[in-house]
């Protein structure tokens, strides 16, 4: 293809229709210069990530881990996934980054800078279980609007950040909010400046946790550009969409805050049971808060082979929104009997948890190893898909991985 | 004299053979350059040309694929694309399955928040093209493990 000749003659043109916006001073740009927002096609090494992970979409980005990659205690970036709503915002100035708190319920508005937010309030560290409200959704039937993420849409990383509750003590909250409502620099998809692609929040009971976080690192370093760079909001435990990133402003709301995909049926589920394929009315139904139990096999990858004389240790991380994981067992017979793995305590309050096992297999031939978390309340995963609904949210059905002995 | 004609026609060789050296390097030169600077031979086409060959490959269907998008080749095609592509991937729609009343729903959602313009008698070419290509497939309460790769464990 003649690419550099279409590129040399219509670079402006191709480049303003690529990006969805004209390039402000376009003739002054160097000549063989690409903007940043083009740069780098290939997502894989544009947001870092492991060859093994799997695009869902590339406008917006969202690419899924796969169970195998979730094996590491602390999820590392390369095996993080990517879950946007908007386009990635680009020249990020992080030196003059600032957070305002407003809203009808904080007793003043104010501004902080990066670094003030950085000295002023003491810093915490914490490992937070982050589940895409959509994990799993590609199980259900009849199949839910969105990204089909099959189980790929968590991770549990290490997040350095001061704590929301801190700045909200600083700033002084009435005593009627409610909610809490941030809003981002991502951009709408059809370029409207007048839209957020997202807007969320959550209620001022989990705004004031401990564990609620403004974070501008992530296992160590700056936060990676796609999750959220150079600031985001980390509320473990429940829906990922809870955590904005890209953050620039925090609303203290006097109501259930009323953001972009806070209404209708957006990580939104039925307040009673219903059918699947059933419509449901719209005050019918509630925003989701914690994310249920669930437990993932992260080794062996599905599809070993072993030899019969030899037991097979496995091992995964089981998680349970906010509660803690009580205990995790395996099945070798679809559920017919179950045993005790051996699962560990959280290094933190809504951290994922641990859990191993060694299986003898009695003799040769074709296996399912599942596994079956249950939450300090006694609730356990469904071997079944959960209850349908309209976004296909909160599936937390057993995962199982084949197994073949020879 | 025969000596001199001999010589003067030695000559005339040596001469005919030095240029004939020196346009075979000139010809070396100039090919190298190319072969550096411009492997393509974009110089020789017209920018027009390059243009229209871009173009025609964009909406390229090979083995019923639309290669730029991956949409099946079918009635509709092309006012999918030219709809349905502007904000988000493709990829979004090839991997969502839907009855006709829930694409129906969610071209309103679309029009309501996202900025989707009214799709006029284009709506029943799109939804019918969707609905033919991409229908729901029955899953059931749970679908068994599929696409194992097997691989020894040692």
């Amino acid at each position: 293809m003649k690419r550099r000749n279409f590129i040399r003659k219509a670079t402006l043109t191709s480049f303003a229709a690529l990006l969805g916006t004209e390039i402000v001073f376009g003739s002054n740009l160097y000549k063989g210069y690409t903007p940043i927002a083009l740069q780098e096609p290939d997502p894989f090494k544009l947001f870092k990530k492991n060859k093994d992970m799997v695009v869902l979409n590339n406008k917006p980005w969202n690419i899924e881990a796969q169970a195998h990659l979730l094996d590491d205690r602390i999820t590392p970036n390369s095996k993080m996934f990517i879950r946007n709503n908007g386009v990635i915002p680009v020249e990020i100035d992080s030196n003059n980054w600032t957070l305002t708190i407003d809203g009808e319920s904080a007793q003043k508005s104010k501004t902080y800078t990066l670094q003030e937010l950085k000295t002023k309030f003491k810093q915490h560290s914490y490992q937070l279980t982050l589940e895409c409200g959509g994990n799993g959704r590609s199980e259900f039937n009849p199949p839910a609007k969105g990204n089909q993420w099959t189980v790929g849409a968590v991770h549990c990383a290490e997040w350095t950040g001061v704590r929301l509750k801190d700045i909200l003590n600083d700033i002084g909250i009435k005593n009627d909010a409610v909610y809490i409502g941030y809003h981002s620099a991502d951009t709408h998809l059809s370029g409207d400046p007048e839209k957020e692609p997202i807007s969320r929040g959550a209620p001022m009971k989990k705004a004031l946790q401990d564990e609620t976080l403004i974070a501008f690192k992530m296992n160590g370093n700056d936060i990676p550009l796609a999750h959220g760079y150079p600031l985001r909001l980390v509320a473990g435990g429940w829906p990922a969409s809870v955590s904005g990133k890209w953050i620039n402003r925090i609303s203290v709301r006097n109501i259930e805050h009323d953001g972009t995909k806070m209404k209708g049926t957006a990580y939104r589920v039925p307040k009673n049971p219903v059918a699947p394929g059933d419509k449901v009315k719209n005050e019918d139904m509630k925003i989701i808060e914690s994310m249920p139990v669930k437990s993932l096999i992260t080794y062996p990858k599905s599809g070993a082979i072993i030899s019969n004389n030899k037991s097979l240790a496995i091992r995964g991380h089981a998680w349970a929104g906010e509660l803690e994981v009580e205990e995790v067992e395996y099945s070798i017979d679809f559920g017919a009997t179950w045993k005790f793995c051996k699962t560990e305590k959280p290094a933190n309050r809504l951290a994922w948890q641990r859990f191993s096992a060694n299986i003898d297999f009695p003799k040769s031939g074709y296996y399912e190893v599942w596994a079956r978390a249950s939450d300090s309340n006694g609730v356990s995963q469904p071997m079944l898909l959960p209850g349908w609904n309209p976004k296909g949210y909160l599936n937390n059905a057993c995962h199982r991985i084949a197994i073949k002995v020879k | 004299m025969k000596s001199t004609d001999d010589y003067k026609r030695l000559l005339k060789k040596a001469e005919r053979l030095a240029y004939a050296a020196l346009f075979m390097m000139t010809l070396a030169a100039v090919v190298s350059m190319f072969k550096i600077y411009d492997p393509t031979l974009s110089i020789f086409n017209s920018d027009s040309e390059t243009l229209l060959k871009i173009e025609e490959n964009e909406d390229k269907i090979e083995n019923g694929i639309h290669l730029k998008t991956g949409f099946i080749d079918d009635t509709g095609l092309m006012t999918v694309v030219n709809n349905c592509t502007n904000c988000h991937s493709s990829k979004l729609v090839i991997q969502n399955r839907m009855n006709a009343d829930r694409w129906n729903a969610t071209i309103v959602w679309m029009q309501e928040t996202q900025n989707l313009w009214e799709l006029g008698d284009n709506q029943k070419v799109i939804v019918d093209y969707l609905v033919k290509n991409y229908p729901p497939i029955d899953k059931g309460r749970r679908e068994g493990i599929t696409k194992i790769d097997w691989y020894e464990l040692n």
